[in-house]
This record gives structure tokens, sequence and C-alpha cells, in this order.
């Protein structure tokens, strides 16, 4: 079935490049990664070689482009009626959802790739921690992992791109807010010290921030690649329920 | 080749395929009629493997469409109601994507991929992307998908609604020839199609079979030894027969 999985694959990615989409997207990321770490992460300012003022703003980047790459994964589908046509080939559902994932999460390693004149002008200034900085992209790949599946979940649940993006975005956002120091504060004063650990458990910026400090954690690793199983999971569970009519 | 088996369909509160039944063998044409609503196109989503029947089973070439559904799937070609296509990809983009999803690769792939666009008559629009087609290219872009891996049976919901005359006679003579060697199950509102192209012809509406035979049968059904006149018949509900009439 692995055929199957790289022609959607392949559909897939050819679809982001055969429309404005994926040049547009990776135009916005290549301009405001760049010009959030120079503006809001003062990176000069700070006069260190590190790239921390851009893995500093990239969750609340990736939690705006993500969803917008992701919401067209299902919605558009069964807009145009296409669902149709894919759900009549002999493809098992997990390599449709596995194809449309790889396909997205592609576009945004490309994206995070196009960060690169900004890695280069540290090492030309100072001299980084270069493995700490590959290990701030490892973990921003993931972040961009796992909110593009999320989107892709709440994309299968509508015919409506709009709506899916909206969506997206909302899950995204409270999945990245539950680890701002402002909500676990206003928790920790009103929930026991458990509830306070789980939310904190939840949140995709706590995850995140290890990666950000140049740790790679086991747990912070199946953090990721669990939402995005289970993300995908939700995906294909929405889209075999279509199959059954609704029952 | 294919069976429908009292296959059972309801969507919320209406049942919208109440014990479909029947069986179609490798060389036969089924002109698959009737109103719309009638639940032509949820039986053929059925056999298709895109809509699990509530009850009854659905099978083609002994495989059952949902518990073999990829082994069904992989011997079926099906053109869905308003045949839906990608209109970022090309024709032949769009037939090779289908064809690299079932397994056919290089050589392989090429030519059955030519072959079909060269079977529905798209060469000259091959290489344009499929929105910027006229209605009549996109149908039969959609077509050739069906088509491309030779599957031996085929399911087509409206295969030639928006052809202009010329176009209908192409895919009228494209289903002939391709007959003898499959089982084809064409759904129209055209009806002048049945005694053209089928060589058997079911009535549905409201979800139940009301004929199932040959179209010289169906035709005396009608007052007048027509198709359409035999459609009204077995269609209308009494009282608005007696009006149309």
């Amino acid at each position: 079935m692995i055929h199957a999985l790289h022609a959607v694959y392949r559909r897939e990615l050819l679809a982001y490049f055969q429309t404005p989409l994926a040049y547009v997207f990776l135009a916005v990321f290549a301009s405001a990664a760049p010009a959030l770490a120079f503006h809001m992460g003062r990176f000069f300012d700070t006069n260190r070689a590190d790239l921390a003022p851009l893995f500093d703003y990239m969750p609340w980047l990736l939690l705006i482009l993500m969803p917008a790459l992701a919401m067209r994964s299902w919605a558009e589908e069964r807009d145009r009626g296409t669902l149709e046509f894919l759900m009549a080939l002999p493809i098992p559902l997990w390599a449709s959802t596995l194809g449309k994932f790889l396909a997205a999460w592609s576009v945004a390693a490309l994206a995070l790739v196009l960060t690169f004149p900004m890695w280069i002008a540290v090492n030309y200034l100072g001299n980084p921690d270069n493995a700490a900085i590959l290990t701030g992209y490892f973990g921003a790949l993931l972040l961009a992992g796992g909110y593009l599946a999320l989107g892709q979940a709440l994309s299968a649940t509508t015919s409506n791109q709009v709506v899916a993006f909206v969506l997206g975005t909302s899950a995204c956002f409270l999945l990245t807010m539950t680890g701002l120091p402002i909500v676990l504060a206003v928790v920790g004063d009103n929930a026991p010290a458990a509830i306070s650990e789980f939310i904190a458990g939840l949140s995709a910026l706590e995850h995140y921030n290890a990666f950000r400090n140049g740790v790679i954690a086991l747990t912070d690793v199946a953090f990721f690649i669990g939402l995005i199983i289970a993300s995908l999971a939700c995906a294909g569970v929405l889209i075999a329920e279509r199959r059954g009519g609704g029952r | 080749m294919l069976v429908a088996d009292n296959l059972v369909k309801s969507f919320e509160t209406k049942r919208a395929v109440q014990g479909v039944s029947f069986t179609l063998e490798k060389g036969e044409v089924l002109g698959f009629l009737g109103p719309n609503g009638a639940g032509k196109t949820t039986t053929m989503r059925m056999l298709a493997g895109c809509l699990e029947p509530d009850a009854g089973i659905a099978s083609i070439a002994g495989y059952n469409c949902v518990e073999a559904r990829l082994e069904a799937q992989a011997r079926l070609g099906f053109l869905p109601e308003g045949a839906p296509a990608y209109p970022a990809m090309t024709p032949r983009g769009f037939v090779k994507f289908g064809l690299r999803a079932r397994g056919f690769r290089s050589d392989a792939l090429d030519r059955a991929c030519e072959l079909a666009i060269e079977r529905v008559r798209l060469a000259e629009a091959a290489d344009q992307p499929i929105g910027t087609l006229s209605k009549g290219f996109k149908r039969r872009a959609a077509l050739a998908a069906a088509i491309a891996h030779d599957p031996a049976v085929l399911i087509l919901d409206e295969p030639t609604d928006g052809l202009d005359p010329n176009q209908k006679d192409g895919v009228r003579a494209l289903i002939r020839e391709m007959a003898p060697d499959k089982a084809i199950i064409i759904s129209t509102h055209i009806l002048e199609e049945v005694p053209a192209v089928c060589s058997r012809a079911i009535v549905i509406a409201a979800g139940k079979v009301l004929f199932d035979g040959t179209p010289h049968a169906l035709e005396q059904k009608g007052r007048d030894g027509s198709v359409e006149s035999a459609f009204r018949a077995l269609t209308l509900e009494p009282e608005t027969r007696e009006s149309a009439a």
C-alpha cells in the first residue's frame, strides 16, 4: 500500500505548488519569521549569537500559518466532491490521511529551511551553538507537525475552508496558551496542583520550550508524535464516518 | 461480476434505498433509471465502496464492498455524479494519479494513461488545468480516470450529462466498445440512451426496484411503446400519471 501513500503524497504536494498557496505561504513565512525575530525579538540588541529571537516567536507564527496550510486538506475535497473520487480508489484511509499530512509537513519543513539566512548571519557574526540551533529547528518542525495534524483533523469536520481555518487556529491557540505563565498562574491559584500540572503537560508551548533551550527529551518528542498520531486518527475516523453515511 | 443483495440505506429519517437487489454479468450494460431522489446515486455509491449499506451486501467480482473494499475497488472504475476532478491538475495528471494509487508504474502507467486519453478523445486538452476546461472535457477527464486501469466493472453516474450531441455519441460508442469485456452500469436521465447502449434496464423509485428487464420489455410498459412513456407509467403517482397523460 506504499504506492497508494506515495500517490496521495505526490498529488497533495503538487497541489500546493500548482496553486499560489505554497508560494504565498512560503513568502509570508520567510518574511514574517525574520521580521518577528528582528522587531519583536530584538535580534541584534541581545548581543548573543543564537537564534533564540527566531524560536521565541515561532509558536505564534505557526499557530496562524499551519492551520492556513491544513485547512484545505479535507474541506476542499468535500466542497469539490473529489472526496467521493478519492474514497472510490483502492486506497486505505490511513494512506490518504498520512499522505496529506506528510505533504503539508514537507511544505512546512521547506518554510523552516527558508529561514537559513538568519542561521548564516549568526554564524557570520559569532560562534553560535549550532547543535542547539538544530535542536530548536527540530522542535519547530515537531510543533508545526502537531499544529498541522490538528488542523487537518478539524478540516475533516467541515466543507468550508474558512471554518476549518478558524477552528484550526482556535485549537492551536488553546493548545499553545495553556503553557503561558499567566494561564498556569491563574490555574495554579484556583485548582489543585495535580490539575495545574496536567494542564501544563498538555501545552505545546511547554514541550516546545525544551527544544528551544537546546534540550531533546523523549517525553517532549513523544508528546508531539502522540499529538500527530491522535489528530490524524481523528481525521481518519471523521472521514470513515462519512463512508458510514453518518451512522 | 457485480451483486447488489437487498441493499438498504437511510439518511437520518429518510430511507434512500429500500432493499435493492440485482446482479450484473460480464457483457451486460445496465441502464439505471429513476427520478431525482430515487436512490440511484446512493445505490451506486454503495457499490463503489463510498458508502456502507445499513443492511444487505454489495460485492464486485466476489469481493464484499465493505469487508474487502480495496480488492473490490481495485476491479472497479467509478465516475461519480458531477464527474468531480481536481481543477489545478491536468487531465493527464489526474488519470496518472488514479493509476499510481492502483499501483501502476513507469511504462505501464504511461501506456494506460495515453490509451485512456485517446479513448475518450481528450488529447487536445490533456495538458491544460482541468479548471480551465469546458464541462464536456472535464467529464471526459473523469471518465478517462474511471476506465484507465481497464476495470472489470464500470459504474458511471450520468456519463453524458452536459455533453454536446457529438460528445454523447462518442461516449456511447466507447461504452458499446467496452461492453463485451465488462459489466457496466450507467445511470442517466437521457432515456434515449437506454435502447441505444443498454442491454438491460432497471427503473428505481423511492428506493425500490420497479422494473428489471430488457429495454424492449421496458418500452412495452409505456402507452406508446417508448421508454419515456414507460418511465412515466412506472414512476409517477397514479393521479399525476393521469394528468401527465
